[in-house]
């Protein structure tokens, strides 16, 4: 029993930090964003070298073979960097999808791309999570037809496209009839939109099911809320040195209870957030009986505490926090996208009371 | 991260489980049956004092957080005490196995434990509250004796206790914090008052004491002369982990979930309104993160490696955190969750309405919210203090 990362784990968090950092950190995101750019490719070139691509894919395919609290590791330093790449579509639920779900041939095909980084994969699942607008993709003979709105990662390759009846299917972006929409939405750093079917060509994820859908939206909760923790502790940690270094009334804004407390709510909330994500994480891999239930926990719970310290970060700012000069509104906004993803807290907290009192009673 | 249970703890959770359905009819509950016997029986068998050496009446065991973790979760699921409390137990006990001398550990550990000796806290003083350090009740040493005088408040069990572990200023003209020394003494010495404070639950919880020339033997001192704020500060860290138990959190979770099956609404079960769900798990995750939070202590204290912010933070998150989830009972129950004191029809034994009250007693007592959120920005994020005013 350890419930603590290992040198292993801290190392790998350790190296994409640098990577990010050294690719220029927050100003290689407002490049991104200034530019409109759609794939930031030298982050995502850079990212293959490191592993991170293939974090969940088995040697034989050229992966690393690690597991999903390391991918959820990840997603943490992803959030504190607010790196404009693709990560929990392509590196976490493609890969699950194919590994999992696809037949041997679909797996040798796939597998070693997604890791070396040439191809980019989307997961258009959100119609499980809460079907808007009555979007929906049926399979018929094969092909299929219907509207997939937000899918994870969007900018891709190739799509992994869950339909009504619980299959998987992958198709290629640029498969005759799939039209895709750009969304454009509060937070630059990860385009997102809606794809549309007409009669597309589609090939089937022979071994899905119902369940590994459920595995995949369990694994991408736990992703988006990683993601918000790093996010949240970026803008915790940036609070406290404005903080400690502002000053007015000839003293540091720090040493003012009514600041520093608001710096001590955020930490207070947040730290516990750092076990439950470990804790999520390490379910998806080792508690499959409770892998749901502390997904759609550590999806809500992290959603909530994030948009407090969102705010609350912003507002220790004054009013830099709420200009670009500063740029603490990638953080405000990335947390905010990661709340509504997959299912909102609300949504994701009907999943958990479905899921634990089933299981108490 | 590795949270697997061994041979070994898969065999000791059988073991818990076992004696839980052997003697769980045993166990006290709302204030009835006899809380002494339970508290041998479990020392016994190791649920309680389980790391305490033998030779000071625990169990001997060698530290085992998961074994640990097994006793609090069965004893949790089954809603069982887990054995006698109070600040005897959970504050003087690990502060004399961490600063006592061998012969105090010999004397009051095992009595103490077995709940043959209790103990009530002086440290609060009316003009030293937040601002503990400003202490004023004094002890002159007079031949082999200090004398004491002075008063102190918020004084828990005074009223039943046998002793005290109080703090007193023995060396006046010390700066404030190294003038203050950690004494010991029987609440039967002559010069002793107690006036009990009745609550805002309607119960004595705690007290007013008086002491009029005290005098309390030389060596009933813990560490040295003018080392009681360190001595101090070793105890609040172990109370203030213990106002917040994630396990009986998690244990009163479980009754909130059965009381919102029972109650009914229009005929609607309360966990069929969607409301009240939502409600329910939002607290179900905020205590499942600090049950993680609990395990990462946990590992941390095995580890031996600092736990730092998340250790500051049980206290303020766990007491706000408890008293959400009794208010939430309370509004399950609607104008049922008014009833108190024995009223027919009462929920609970009344337990929901008390508790709630008692947690917001627990948000003041043990260091204010206000002063947890002092200690987490200035020791945890190390923002600057606030400068001293100008002295008077």
């Amino acid at each position: 029993m350890e419930f603590d990362l290992s040198d292993e784990q801290a190392m790998l968090q350790d190296s994409v930090h640098r990577f990010l950092l050294d690719a220029g950190g927050l100003e290689r995101t407002r490049a991104f964003a200034a530019k409109a750019e759609t794939r930031a490719t030298d982050l995502a070139d850079g990212l293959a070298q490191l592993g991170v691509t293939g974090l969940l894919i088995g040697e034989e395919h050229g992966g690393s073979g690690l597991s999903l609290l390391d991918a959820a590791l990840t997603a943490e330093v992803m959030g504190r960097h607010v790196a404009p790449t693709a990560f929990i579509g392509t590196a976490v639920m493609a890969p699950l999808a194919l590994q999992r779900g696809g037949s041997r041939t679909q797996r040798d095909q796939w597998l070693p791309k997604l890791a070396a980084g040439s191809v980019t994969a989307g997961a258009a699942i959100s119609e499980f999570t809460g079907g808007r607008e009555g979007a929906s993709v049926v399979r018929s003979d094969g092909r299929l037809t219907g509207r997939a709105l937000f899918p994870v990662d969007f900018e891709a390759d190739v799509y992994v496209v869950a339909d009504r009846d619980g299959g998987l299917s992958l198709v290629a972006a640029d498969a005759p009839g799939l039209t895709r929409t750009r969304l454009i939405t509060i937070d630059v750093t990860r385009p997102t939109g809606e794809l549309q079917f007409d009669n597309v060509e589609a090939e089937p994820l022979e071994a899905a099911s119902p369940g590994l859908i459920s595995d995949l939206i369990d694994a991408g909760r736990v992703m988006y809320a990683a993601d918000t923790l790093g996010a949240a502790q970026e803008m915790l940690d940036r609070s406290v040195a404005y903080a400690a270094e502002r000053k007015q009334f000839g003293r540091p804004i720090g040493s003012f209870q009514a600041v520093k407390h608001m710096c001590a709510e955020m930490a207070a909330a947040l730290e516990p957030c750092r076990a439950l994500v470990w804790y999520a994480g390490y379910a998806l891999d080792a508690l499959p009986a409770e892998a749901s239930l502390t997904a759609c926990h550590a999806k809500a719970h992290l959603s909530e505490v994030g948009t407090m310290v969102a705010r609350t970060a912003t507002e220790v700012h004054g009013g830099m926090g709420f200009t670009d000069l500063v740029g603490l509104h990638y953080w405000f906004k990335r947390i905010g996208f990661n709340r509504q993803m997959l299912g909102g807290p609300q949504r994701v907290r009907e999943e958990a009371a479905k899921l634990a009192l089933a299981q108490a009673s | 991260m590795d949270l697997n249970f061994s041979d070994a703890h898969q065999a000791f959770q059988r073991e818990v489980v076992g004696f839980l359905a052997a003697h769980a009819h045993e166990a006290p509950r709302a204030g009835t049956g006899d809380a002494r016997a339970w508290q041998k029986l479990l020392i016994a068998h190791g649920y309680a004092a389980r790391n305490i050496p033998k030779e000071y009446g625990g169990f001997g065991a060698e530290p085992d957080i998961l074994k640990s973790r097994i006793i609090a979760e069965e004893f949790a699921r089954a809603q069982v005490s887990t054995g006698l409390g109070g600040q005897g137990i959970s504050m003087l006990v690990p502060t004399l196995l961490e600063m006592g001398s061998e012969e105090q550990k010999l004397q009051f550990i095992g009595p103490t434990l077995r709940g043959e000796l209790v103990w009530c806290q002086g440290y609060s003083e009316p003009d030293a509250g937040s601002d503990l350090a400003n202490l004023r009740t004094k002890g002159v040493l007079d031949g082999n004796d200090w004398v004491v005088s002075g008063q102190k408040i918020w004084t828990s069990t005074a009223h039943l206790a046998d002793w005290i572990f109080c703090l007193v200023r023995t060396e006046p003209d010390a700066p404030k914090h190294e003038g203050i020394s950690f004494l010991l003494f029987s609440m039967k010495t002559p010069g002793i008052e107690i006036r009990p404070l009745v609550d805002m639950t309607g119960v004595a919880n705690f007290n007013e004491v008086f002491f009029t020339d005290v005098r309390v033997p030389k060596h009933q001192i813990v560490g040295r002369r003018g080392e009681g704020w360190k001595v101090a500060n070793a105890i609040l860290r172990h109370e203030r982990g213990s106002l917040a138990d994630p396990n009986e959190m998690l244990s009163r979770l479980n009754a909130l979930t059965d009381v919102m099956k029972t109650e009914t609404v229009d005929g609607r079960r309360a966990i069929d309104d969607p409301v009240f769900r939502d409600r329910l798990m939002q607290i179900h995750g905020r205590v499942l993160a600090m049950r993680c939070n609990d395990l990462r202590l946990l590992s941390a204290a095995v580890n031996r490696t600092p736990a730092s912010l998340a250790g500051m933070v049980v206290k303020l998150q766990g007491t706000e955190l408890r008293h959400e989830l009794e208010a939430l009972a309370i509004d399950v129950m609607g104008e049922f969750g008014l009833l108190y004191a024995g009223s027919p029809q009462l929920r609970g034994a009344g337990s929901w309405q008390r508790s709630y009250m008692f947690f917001l007693g627990l948000i003041i007592g043990g260091g204010t919210s206000q002063i947890q959120k002092n200690i987490i920005a200035e020791r945890g994020l190390g923002l600057p203090r606030e400068p001293k005013p100008a002295s008077v």
